[in-house]
């Protein structure tokens, strides 16, 4: 179960030009606006046509220009999340979650549907009207929207961006549960790197229409010179497991590959699988381990490359046990501590600037605490 | 209570059951024309859009008698459209569907535009998500923008009952003023006022056309505010 993609569109102001093919799991699009993903998501989804290319989902062919197909969107079988939740206003939230099955004649299975119905925890809204329901609980109801018309793929348009924080912190979980337990392919586009680096297992990274880098999430993230979203928001991800507790100071402590790490409390169970992602921003080299220091979190590291931005920063690449991890330092510092790569140096992260949203437990809403 | 044929003359009541008969025909008729028109107009992307605009707000423009006229060359006895009708035993010409259709014509610029408005008014967004869930567009105009757009629609259906309700100049110059059989309330006015002591009757006729027009637009109103709570998604 796959889908491949292959096109060409030309626009006013830029040409799109993307191949890439996104696997079971969730495949990111990952670029700042303007970089063509949500053409992309569109062109998936027959909403738009683009130029030329090819488009296949499994063995269905969804558009080929050289045959001049396009197969309209109500003949796609894709469930389709977008950036606002697009819920029918005049229908009750059933009639909403009811409406692909009601139109195809192509009723789930009772039993399937109960289960995403108490997945997304829509069992009290069923009778409400979309006018009344809070922004996360409208983007609940797109969601099982899209997945009860029994979609072999799921398209989502940056669903969050419209929510605040919290609500974000409500849906993003849901996500990650779609991840796992549904087998199709998900497309996810969006420009935040904290929701790809929670939720992809693939990233497309694009920029100005062309795909800059693609493959799984952890190579593409830790390589510097893919920063779709620009450098300040580069950050590596790393997979680690959570080996318990410290209820006193209100952290977790983390391991990933033998590395100890301690993050702020993550509402899961010990043995819970974590991926973790640390913003460059947010890592500091030291030549020596330091001692008497705040920060916990102390990673003996090798230099892989340095990279010079175009500003005063640089973007150091550091190969460590628990795998690479981006440090963005002055390169002032780089020409003071005279780094150079095969250096071995220490990476020091602390604890208390790993946002939750960095934290990602894929269970969490299951397991609890 | 009274009926009203106890405070109406035969000749004043006639005229208000055959003005009520020939608006309810002639709004109930028009309106699956009108509603597609509007959707053409809306949505619609193709040659001659601008034409059939222009086409469908004539009447409004053009002076009624002209439009009369124009009707009675069309559907008159000996006219390309009337004489087939007329061996089919279907004329129109000097007959009360005659008045239904000058009100029809006459007021479909007017029911077209109010619907024509609320279906641009309907946000294209939703229509997408519907094909998305499967539906062919045909039913995602069934289900998703004539739905949203029925104040639009009861709108449109009201202004036409009005206007057909009201329609005199193409309505006398197409089917005459023949008592019991086209003449309508505006045009038993038109009689009554051109003989002497029949201001008394007009006068009533008068009152009545006020109360049914105003009528109209209160229901039309109330109906309107209460499908636009629901259309808005809020709970009952």
């Amino acid at each position: 179960m796959s889908l491949t993609v292959a096109l060409n569109h030309a626009f006013a102001g830029f040409t799109l030009s993307a191949r890439f093919d996104a696997p079971p799991g969730i495949t990111a699009l990952f670029g700042r606006s303007g970089s063509g993903k949500s053409t992309i998501l569109k062109s998936v989804a027959g909403l738009l046509r683009p130029d030329h290319g090819q488009i296949r989902l499994n063995d269905h062919l969804l558009f080929d220009s050289a045959r001049a197909h396009c197969l309209p969107p109500h003949r796609r079988r894709l469930g389709v999340i977008f950036q606002e939740d697009r819920l029918f206003p005049h229908l009750s939230v059933g009639q909403n979650l009811r409406y692909g099955a009601w139109i195809t004649g192509q009723g789930m299975e009772r039993q399937a549907r109960a289960q995403i119905i108490e997945m997304l925890g829509l069992g009290p809204l069923l009778r409400r009207r979309p006018g009344g329901l809070s922004g996360g609980e409208r983007q609940r109801v797109a969601i099982g929207r899209a997945l009860l018309g029994q979609p072999e793929m799921i398209l989502a348009d940056e669903p969050l961006s419209a929510l605040d924080e919290a609500r974000k912190a409500e849906i993003l979980p849901y996500f990650e549960r779609l991840r796992d337990e549904l087998h199709i392919p998900i497309l996810y586009v969006s420009h935040a790197p904290a929701e790809i680096a929670r939720l992809a297992t693939t990233v497309v990274a694009l920029q100005d229409g062309q795909v800059l880098r693609q493959g799984p999430a952890r190579e593409v993230l830790a390589d510097p010179s893919v920063t779709p979203a620009g450098v300040r928001a580069a950050g590596a991800v790393l997979q680690a497991v959570l080996t318990g507790h410290d209820p006193q100071d209100g952290l977790s402590l983390l391991d990933a590959q033998g590395l100890r790490l301690f993050v702020p409390r993550v509402r899961a169970a010990p043995g819970t699988p974590i991926r973790l992602r640390i913003p460059a921003q947010d890592v500091m080299l030291s030549l020596s381990a330091p001692e008497g220091i705040s920060a916990h979190n102390i990673v003996p590291a090798r230099v892989q490359q340095i990279r010079p931005g175009e500003g005063p920063g640089a973007l150091v690449t550091l190969e460590t046990q628990a795998g690479v991890l981006l440090a963005r330092v002055t390169r002032r510092a780089v020409r003071k501590l005279d780094l150079r790569e095969g250096m071995q140096v220490y990476g020091i992260v602390k604890a208390i600037s790993l946002a939750p949203e960095d934290v990602g437990a894929p269970k969490a809403s299951r397991s609890g605490l | 209570m009274n009926s009203p044929a106890d405070w109406l003359s035969p000749a004043e009541w006639d005229a208000v059951r055959l003005s009520l008969k020939v608006a309810f025909w002639a709004t109930l008729l028009s309106l699956p024309l009108g509603i597609a028109t509007a959707y053409a107009l809306a949505r619609g992307r193709f040659w001659g859009r601008e034409w059939l605009n222009g086409l469908v707000h004539l009447p409004l423009i053009l002076p009624p008698v002209v439009t009369g006229y124009l009707l009675l060359l069309g559907f008159g006895p000996k006219g390309p459209f009337g004489a087939p009708l007329e061996t089919l035993g279907l004329g129109v010409a000097f007959r009360w569907t005659g008045a239904a259709l000058a009100a029809a014509i006459m007021g479909f610029p007017l029911m077209v535009r109010a619907i024509r408005l609320s279906i641009e008014a309907v946000d294209r967004n939703l229509e997408e998500a519907s094909a998305t869930l499967g539906a062919p567009p045909i039913w995602v105009f069934l289900t998703v923008t004539l739905p949203l757009s029925l104040p639009g629609v009861l709108t449109g259906a009201i202004l036409g009952f009005a206007k057909a309700m009201g329609e005199f100049g193409a309505t006398i110059t197409f089917v005459s003023n023949i008592p019991g059989q086209t003449q309508t309330l505006p045009s038993a006015i038109y009689a009554f006022l051109q003989i002497p002591g029949g201001e008394s009757s007009a006068l009533r006729l008068v009152g009545i056309s006020i109360a049914v027009a105003m009528g109209a637009l209160l229901a039309s109103e109330l109906l309107a505010r209460r499908l636009s709570a629901r259309l808005n998604g809020l709970d009952a």
